[in-house]
């Protein structure tokens, strides 16, 4: 299959085999053939100025033009070789500084050494791809974001996990590695059916997703008031959820082409990120081929089988409702573009007392009223609103530097613990619950919640 | 309980944390017949904590009261004991990440100092992984190695006391990553990549001085590592406050005051039931950053071996 990438098509047979981490070149014919050790001897002109004083800036320093390029690149030329020749034909490469020669060629290597390195997918690679492509996917969740969500959230294997998210199912895929397949995962979605476009990217072991449950949004209110049962879900609702679950089903497939595109796009983005450095494959081509040609089966097949699917999903669902009724979640992820204070208010129900919650914001202005709700509920300590600022750096001898300041962009967090709620206690008590959380200094916030 | 697996109930050897409030805690070891000492008054643990839930609330005898919270690496390391400097939870998450930590990898550590990091670490890879961390101080390896038999996690660490530099890690193409925080990284750098498979993993370096970094990726580099990157992460805290800010007096007519409908109106657009307008002031709520805040605990120095 091609695969459009960076300006340069090419081909993936020839990559299979290899290992994670092997260098590819680009060739003409949109083959890829591997590349080891580049010996980094391009240039022994060792000659260079010490500024920049005499250097002007006429725009004829290049004696080669376009036209001249362009040919080279069609000749099918090395990339390397077209680099040495603007470096022979540019007047001013000699009177540059050392430094400055170095960023030339490195400049120049990018533009026409097309080097692809195909690595494993790990959250590290797909969060840093996603929020550099696609942030509005994610709500701008910042890979040291999603770090932070992942450690305050004491997410590991065993866990059974409370997943709300629409960042298309990057959250949920990464809470799905540090879990290795143990425990349990429930995704809360809101709509159709939940968005796992992300996830798919992860290439995690079937296995993984046998204890992936996921459960609508739309229920929990129902599930927590009791009206939700395994009689009435069968029976009462019955003609309208084959309906409903009949148009998912299409809304599915819908979606799951839309995510193939998607997907295609994103392996662009990834291995547009740096064309010399890292990359990214998903093995998912042959797969949905498979997969839409099941899909047109099933369509083709009669309505009892639709039923037994049907039938298998509703069962899915009541389980899911019972495993949330326990009530015992070992924790809660909320990364959403809803409102976060209904969303925790309502889920913190299923989270069993002294456990971590996380919820991510673009804003922070929601999680302040998130806060203060959350402080009026009880049930909580150990509120913490926070953010993280990243930042990279250059480290060359001599030319060590910070590269570039994130902040904001990458979102805010709100992280607690619960505990066990008072049931019997009015609010004047949890008023003075406060006052003994709180020491004497900090009373303007009970202060807050007299008025 | 367990470091690594959740438990409902308080039992007999368990590690607890007793939170007393805003962020003031500490560790408990739970033993029939002990009791501990808080300012809210004596908790005695065979009556109050022995086979109560965790996230309970326990009355102290002065009738102040104080929740029980179940262990996790990152409440350990807000209480740990020091013997040396910590990394806090902010850096953890970013190594944890960056190095694709996941239950079943093999990470090497050094030095293993207070133990900050291990805890989290052990929590990553469990139940199937291991860490084999390096420590050259005799004294914090015995620590740590009484630490981890306490808190259930024995069997997911071997601990050695050798120097890092000198003797490397102890084993040989099984790591899927490696960590340092030693004071000269670059002289276990060799170490570190015959410690990592051969088929490759990630390492990462912990420096608070940016000639550490330098010396150290120069060593990365002459090693044949790839992907060599340095970063820092600041973690910034919020408390939520409710400000009220005073209206000029700008001596305006009396006829005017009703005028000043936009102070009205103002706090129904905050959307907070908090935020109602008082004689000549106008309160609003805000994330406040604290005063002073932690700038710079070290650089991150990650790369990968292929």
């Amino acid at each position: 299959r091609k695969i459009i990438f960076e300006k340069q098509w090419f081909y993936l047979d020839n990559a299979i085999g290899h290992i994670y981490g092997t260098t590819f070149e680009v060739t003409s014919g949109g083959n890829l053939q591997p590349k080891q050790e580049v010996e980094e001897t391009t240039t022994e002109t060792k000659e260079a100025g010490t500024d920049n004083r005499n250097i002007v800036d006429d725009g004829k320093s290049q004696k080669l033009t376009h036209d001249d390029i362009k040919a080279l690149k069609d000749k099918g030329i090395k990339g390397q070789e077209i680099v040495q020749q603007l470096i022979e034909n540019s007047t001013t490469f000699r009177d540059k500084t050392e430094f400055a020669q170095d960023k030339y060629i490195k400049k120049k290597k990018k533009k026409y050494e097309a080097v692809i390195t195909i690595v494993k997918p790990s959250t590290r690679i797909l969060s840093t791809m996603y929020y550099a492509r696609e942030p509005g996917k994610i709500n701008h969740l910042r890979y040291d974001t999603l770090a932070q969500m992942l450690t305050l959230g004491n997410i590991r294997a065993g866990n059974k996990m409370i997943v709300m998210e629409t960042c298309a199912g990057l959250v949920l895929g990464a809470v799905m590695e540090r879990m290795g397949g143990y425990g349990s995962i429930i995704q809360m979605y809101p709509g159709g059916g939940p968005v796992r476009t992300a996830t798919s990217c992860f290439g995690f072991p079937k296995l993984f997703f046998d204890n992936l449950h996921e459960f609508p949004l739309s229920k929990v209110d129902s599930l927590l008031s009791g009206t939700f049962s395994t009689e009435t879900l069968p029976s009462e609702p019955e003609d309208n959820v084959l309906l409903e679950e009949e148009s998912n089903g299409l809304t599915d497939e819908k979606q799951t082409s839309l995510q193939e595109a998607e997907e295609e796009s994103a392996a662009e983005a990834a291995m547009e990120i740096s064309q010399t450095e890292e990359q990214e494959t998903m093995d998912i081509n042959a797969e949905d081929v498979e997969f839409k040609e099941n899909k047109e089966k099933e369509n083709k097949e009669n309505v009892r089988e639709k039923q037994r699917k049907q039938w298998e999903r509703r069962k899915k669902l009541i389980e899911t409702a019972a495993l949330l009724r326990e009530k015992n979640a070992d924790g809660l992820i909320v990364a959403s573009k809803f409102h976060p204070t209904p969303l925790l208010l309502s889920l913190l129900e299923f989270v069993a007392p002294s456990r971590p919650f996380v919820v991510y914001c673009q804003y922070k202005e929601p999680l302040l009223e998130c806060y203060t709700k959350l402080r009026e509920r009880g049930g909580v300590i150990n509120l913490k609103l926070s953010e993280t600022w990243l930042r990279n750096y250059q480290v060359l001898p001599d030319r060590s530097h910070p590269k570039l300041t994130m902040s904001g962009g990458g979102g805010y967090l709100l992280s607690g613990t619960t505990v066990v709620l008072d049931k019997g206690k009015s609010d004047s008590s949890s008023l003075e619950a406060l006052k003994m959380e709180e020491p004497s200094s900090k009373r303007c916030k009970v202060q807050d919640l007299h008025c | 309980m367990s470091f690594v697996e959740y438990g409902d109930t308080i039992k007999d050897g368990d590690t607890a944390i007793v939170f007393l409030g805003h962020e003031s805690m500490f560790p408990v070891k739970v033993q029939h017949g002990t009791v501990t000492q808080t300012k809210y008054g004596v908790i005695r643990h065979s009556t109050d904590l022995i086979g109560k839930k965790y996230g309970s609330k326990v009355t102290c005898s002065k009738g102040g009261w104080v929740f029980i919270l179940h262990p996790t690496p990152e409440l350990w390391t807000m209480n740990l004991p020091h013997r040396t400097q910590i990394l806090y939870s902010t850096d953890i998450s970013i190594i944890t990440m960056m190095l694709e930590l996941k239950p079943g990898s093999i990470v090497c550590e050094s030095g293993t100092g207070s133990g900050s990091l291990s805890h989290a670490l052990i929590r990553t890879v469990a139940p199937t992984g291991h860490l084999y961390t390096v420590e050259f101080h005799q004294q914090r390896a015995d620590k740590a190695r009484e630490e981890f038999r306490e808190h259930g996690v024995e069997h997911l660490v071997t601990v050695t006391n050798q120097d890092v530099c000198k003797n490397g890690f102890g084993v040989s193409n099984i790591a899927d990553a490696v960590f340092l925080d030693i004071p000269s990284p670059w002289e276990a750098i060799g170490h570190a990549k015959s410690a990592l498979k051969p088929e490759g993993g990630r390492i990462c370096s912990f420096s608070p001085c940016i000639e550490q970094v330098q010396r150290t990726c120069l060593a990365m580099e002459e090693f044949g590592f790839t992907e060599i990157n340095t970063l820092e992460i600041l973690l910034r805290v919020y408390n939520v406050r409710t400000i009220s800010l005073q209206i000029p007096d700008l001596g305006e007519a009396a006829e005017d005051n009703s005028s000043t409908g936009f102070d009205s109106s103002n706090p129904s657009n905050q959307g907070s039931p908090c935020a109602n307008l008082q004689q000549g002031t106008v309160q609003f709520k805000s994330g406040v950053p604290l005063r002073e805040m932690v700038g710079h605990t070290g650089y991150l120095t990650f790369a990968t071996k292929s």
